[in-house]
This record gives C-alpha cells, sequence and structure tokens, in this order.
C-alpha cells in the first residue's frame, strides 16, 4: 500500500498559491461531518487515555509507567524495532533497487508480495513466523543445529517487527528511484566516476529523504505492534515482554490506571514519531 | 532499463544485477513466501478434509460472520468519512488543513492496543459512558459495537488518505465548471468528480478491507474473547492456536492469507488499470 507514498504525495504536492472562495458547494457540511468523525472516533478516545493517566498523581503514574518491567517492555520495543527498520532499510532498499532497476522473471510477482504485511493480518503472520522460524520450522529448524536460535527470545521480536515494516522502505525509495535522471549518473560516469562514487556520490543522496522517510515509518509502525509479535517472542517479563503486550497484561488484571499509564507513554512516542515524519518530510521537501 | 540496445553507462554488471536480485528475492522468499507457505502446509497437515471439518466448526463459522459484518460496516463508515473528507481538503483551501490531515493519519501512528484501551475507558462499565450505557442495557465493550468501533479507529485513515491526493491532483476546475453551468453539489458530486476517483475509492475500500477483517490488537481488547459470540477471525486464530489446536489455527489463517493473496492480486489489476492509483509519488 502506499501509505507511505501517499503520505508523501499528498506532503509534497504544491500548496496552491492562491488563495480564494471556491465556489464549489459542500464546504461546511463536510469539514463539520470530517471534523465530528475524527473527534468521536479518534480524539476523545485517546483524550480518555491521557486525562486517565493525568487523574492518577505524579508518583502513581510513575510507578506505573515507569516500572522496571515497563522500561524493560519499552526498551525491547524501541530497540527490536530500531533493528526491524535498519534491516528493511538495507533489504528494502535493495528490493526497491531491482525493482525499478532490473527487469526479470517473476518481478511482477515479488513487487506484488512486498505489499503482503499490509494485506496479511498480523495474527496470522505472528503464527506463521512462530511456525516458520521456531526450532520445528523450516528455516528456524535449519538454523538449530548451528545454535542460532530465532523464536521465543528477542531474535524473534526482531524477526515480527522486520515483517510488519518491510513495505515502508521499498515503497518510499521506489518513486524517487525511478524519477531519478539516468543523465545524472552517465554524467557522473562520463566524469571519471566508478559505477560505486556514482552510487555513493549522485544515488544514495538523492534517494536519502526517501530512505531515512521510510525507515522512520517502518520503525513508528513497529514500536506500537502487537498481533504479530506475540506469538514469536516468548513474552517473558523483562526478557521478551513487549510494551503493548503489557497493557493488555495490566487490562486483563483490570488495572486500568497502570495500563493508561503505559498506554500514555506509547502515545507520547507515537506523536514524537508523527512530528518526526513530519519534520523530515518538510526537510524532504526542499530537495525535490 | 532504457530501450536503448547501447550499454549505459547506468547499468550495473551482470553480477552485480544478479546478486541485488537475489538477495532481493531471498529476503521476499524467507520474509514473505516461506511464512505464507507455512500457513498452509500446517493446515494441511492432516488432509484437506480435517481442514475443512476445522472451518465447519460453529465456532469458527460465528467468527467468519462477525469478521463479515464488521467489516461491512466499518468499510462504508470510513468510506463516507473518507469522501466528506477528501472533498473538504482537496477541494476547498481553509486554516488548519495541515494540522487537519496530521490527525487524519494519527491512527496510522497509535499502537492498536492502545486504541483498544482508550474505547475501553470510554465505553467500559467503569469509563466515561459505561454506567450511563449499562442503565440502558446497551453493551458496547466486550459486543459486536465494540469491535466495529475498534476496527473504525485503525482503518480510519485508509480511504481520506487515497482520496485526498488523488482528488487535489486533480483540481477543481471540471467542479468549478459544472457548478457555473448550474449543477447543483450532488449533482457535481455524483457526475464530475465520482467517476474520476472511482478507482482510487476502490483501491482505498481493498486496502481497508482487508485491514478490517484482519484487525487483531484493537479488537483483541475489546471483544472480551467470548467464544462463538465476540470472536471475530483473527482472535479465534489465537484462541486455537493457544490450545494447541494447530490445524484449526492454521486452517483459520490460512483462510485470511486467501483473503490476503486476493486483495494483493486485486490491487496489482486496479494498479494496472489506472497506472497513477498507489503510485502517486511523481
Amino acid at each position: 500500500m502506499t501509505i507511505a507514498s501517499v503520505e508523501r504525495a499528498s506532503i509534497l504536492s504544491p500548496v496552491r498559491a492562491r488563495r480564494r472562495r471556491s465556489a464549489i458547494p459542500g464546504f461546511g457540511l463536510t469539514l463539520g461531518l470530517s471534523i465530528t468523525a475524527l473527534c468521536i472516533v479518534v480524539l476523545i478516545p485517546l483524550s480518555a487515555i491521557a486525562i486517565r493517566a493525568a487523574g492518577m498523581g505524579v508518583s502513581a503514574f510513575a510507578a506505573a509507567a515507569f516500572s522496571a518491567r515497563a522500561l524493560h517492555a519499552y526498551g525491547l520495543s524501541f530497540v527490536a524495532s530500531l533493528i526491524g527498520a535498519s534491516v528493511n532499510a538495507v533489504f528494502g532498499l535493495l528490493t526497491a533497487w531491482a525493482l525499478v532497476r532490473y527487469r526479470f522473471p517473476g518481478r511482477a510477482i515479488l513487487n506484488a508480495l512486498v505489499d503482503l504485511p499490509f494485506a496479511l493480518p498480523t495474527a496470522v503472520a505472528g503464527v506463521a513466523l512462530a511456525g516458520l522460524y521456531s526450532s520445528n520450522g523450516w528455516i528456524g529448524g535449519a538454523l538449530a543445529p548451528l545454535g542460532i536460535k530465532t523464536a521465543y527470545n528477542q531474535t524473534g521480536v526482531v524477526i515480527a517487527l522486520t515483517f510488519v515494516g518491510l513495505p515502508f522502505v521499498v515503497r518510499t525509495v521506489e518513486p524517487v528511484l525511478r524519477d531519478l535522471a539516468i543523465d545524472v549518473e552517465e554524467a557522473s560516469a562520463s566524469l571519471g566516476a566508478d559505477r560505486l562514487q556514482t552510487f555513493a556520490r549522485v544515488i544514495l543522496p538523492a534517494l536519502a529523504p526517501a530512505w531515512i522517510t521510510g525507515f522512520t515509518l517502518a520503525f513508528a509502525r513497529a514500536v506500537g505492534e502487537y498481533g504479530s509479535v506475540i506469538f514469536i517472542a516468548g513474552n517473558m517479563p523483562y526478557k521478551t515482554e513487549i510494551a503493548p503486550l503489557l497493557i493488555t497484561i495490566e487490562l486483563e488484571q483490570f488495572d486500568y490506571g497502570s495500563a493508561s499509564a503505559i498506554a500514555a507513554v506509547m502515545l507520547a512516542v507515537a506523536f514524537a514519531m508523527l512530528l518526526a515524519i513530519n519534520l523530515i518530510q518538510t526537510w524532504a521537501r526542499r530537495f525535490s | 532499463m532504457s530501450t536503448a540496445k547501447l550499454r549505459s553507462a547506468a547499468d550495473d554488471p551482470a553480477w552485480v544485477k544478479a546478486a541485488v536480485i537475489g538477495v532481493a528475492v531471498l529476503f521476499v522468499a524467507a520474509m514473505l513466501v516461506a511464512p505464507l507457505a507455512t500457513v498452509f502446509t500446517q493446515a494441511l497437515a492432516k488432509g484437506l478434509g480435517a481442514s475443512l471439518q476445522a472451518l465447519h466448526d460453529p465456532d469458527a463459522l460465528a467468527a467468519i460472520r462477525l469478521t463479515l459484518t464488521t467489516a461491512a460496516l466499518a468499510v462504508p463508515i470510513n468510506a463516507a468519512f473518507g469522501l466528506c473528507a477528501s472533498w473538504a481538503i482537496a477541494k476547498h483551501e481553509f486554516a488548519g488543513k495541515s494540522l487537519l490531515i496530521t490527525l487524519i493519519d494519527l491512527p496510522f501512528s497509535v499502537s492498536p492496543v492502545v486504541a483498544g484501551l482508550s474505547y475501553v475507558l470510554v465505553f467500559g462499565l467503569q469509563g466515561w459512558l459505561g454506567p450511563w450505557l449499562e442503565a440502558r442495557g446497551i453493551k458496547i465493550i466486550f459486543a459486536t459495537p465494540g469491535i466495529v468501533l475498534a476496527t473504525v479507529f485503525v482503518t480510519f485513515p485508509f480511504i481520506a488518505r487515497e482520496l485526498i491526493p488523488l482528488m487535489q491532483a486533480q483540481g477543481t476546475d471540471e467542479e468549478e465548471a459544472a457548478v457555473s453551468l448550474g449543477a447543483s453539489g450532488l449533482t457535481t458530486f455524483f457526475r464530475v468528480t465520482a467517476p474520476n476517483i472511482r478507482w482510487g475509492l476502490l483501491y482505498g475500500v481493498l486496502l481497508c478491507n482487508a485491514r478490517a477483517m484482519g484487525e487483531f490488537g484493537a479488537v483483541s481488547v475489546v471483544s472480551g474473547h467470548i467464544r462463538g459470540v465476540t470472536d471475530t477471525m483473527p482472535l479465534h486464530v489465537e484462541i486455537l492456536y493457544n490450545e494447541y489446536d494447530f490445524v484449526g489455527a492454521f486452517s483459520v489463517a490460512a483462510l485470511l492469507c486467501l483473503l490476503a493473496v486476493v486483495t494483493l492480486g486485486l490491487k496489482a489489476l486496479l494498479e494496472r488499470l489506472q497506472p497513477q492509483t498507489g503510485e502517486r509519488g511523481h
């Protein structure tokens, strides 16, 4: 899909220079309905978390939101998401390069498959990855004799978070790579640069804004991920427990306060990510 | 990639080409194809009969029904919202537009579990509206309405974000011409705008539907996991998996995989029919 490319397209689209009253009717009605829906579906429910967490008092909030167990869970979600997004940055760039620059049999299938994490339910991804990477799965079984364990540990968390973020880097880099003029590379070559120099000095800087955007989107998606992780993680407190899982554990004990405190921290992270993505895109616009 | 026969300086050596394609294919095979294949192999581990029987289980059938109901309610709600929002944002100028677009995107970056929790805090027994709803016998949390609401939240931006750039790219000239010739707002929308955005709308509906049928985290929090009552297909996969009924779990999972594969197939078809759909980055 194209959350990424859509986001890019609409944010990068030219701002209309002239402001004037539109002759097209329905503005008040459609804007009113949109804002009402946004408030009912998104803003009011999310504010309930902030209000609940704010009402706890500082010490109770800190005890719940920054307990050792919670800190460990944020750390795991953060580091595993970072590694997953980095893996995607490398392999996503390669995949985008193969899709744009080369023609080979199966290219259309590869192209369609890249979007699978957007279309496959996360719980299905979870059981599938657990089945594949556990010691009796095809890949997990093959790596087990080498002493590499790929499920029910932190590696498993990274694998799941790599899966959910896979399309982002490919889909943000792809359109920029497609638009990159070949003659710039040819000019670079004619001036004596070898292929590697051209890649590092000419192509990579042009791709950088989109590449970083893709990385950030993959990271943001991974931090909040739940369904695909819990089956392969093992879910051991202080070891393989991710932050969203901790919220559901608090909820199962009807501890709505603690759940809200952890959720408030995650919500703050989500806002920070959204801000970061917008800033990166403002910065990227200067290059386009 | 050019049609020129001469070797361009932008062409990579054959070994680089082979290595890049090889690595990309291996990566996608290990991360995407092998998991899909695992689901189908595990589902068919005891034969097609056992797998089909697992899908005929009353609880599985109830889960399938609930998933279809949820998508049938959530997708039209989001389509209506997407059309309203994109009409206001793409066809008019107003202050705070980029803030509105950012807020519409918010559900993309909020963890589904956090979304589920927020509905529990509003509609749950301990929540803001809980006592009021309880007095009137209305059940939202641990019932179908909560599941639909949670699904609407996570899929909220899908159709709007597909339509906004599409309608912005098409500009307002055609609508202004129609209005100046005396067409009403609705006539303008149905006769001028709708034909221009129908593929984009379909594309958004397709992706929204896939996510609506597959949502797990948010729905898991508000559902209460009542077997045969508030169990959607993804939740049913979890229940069967935790009971070590692997044929059952992977059979339901295989059905959801088929949904994903059909979605990707239709998506590729739409992109071919309407080349700019989903690739509007340029």
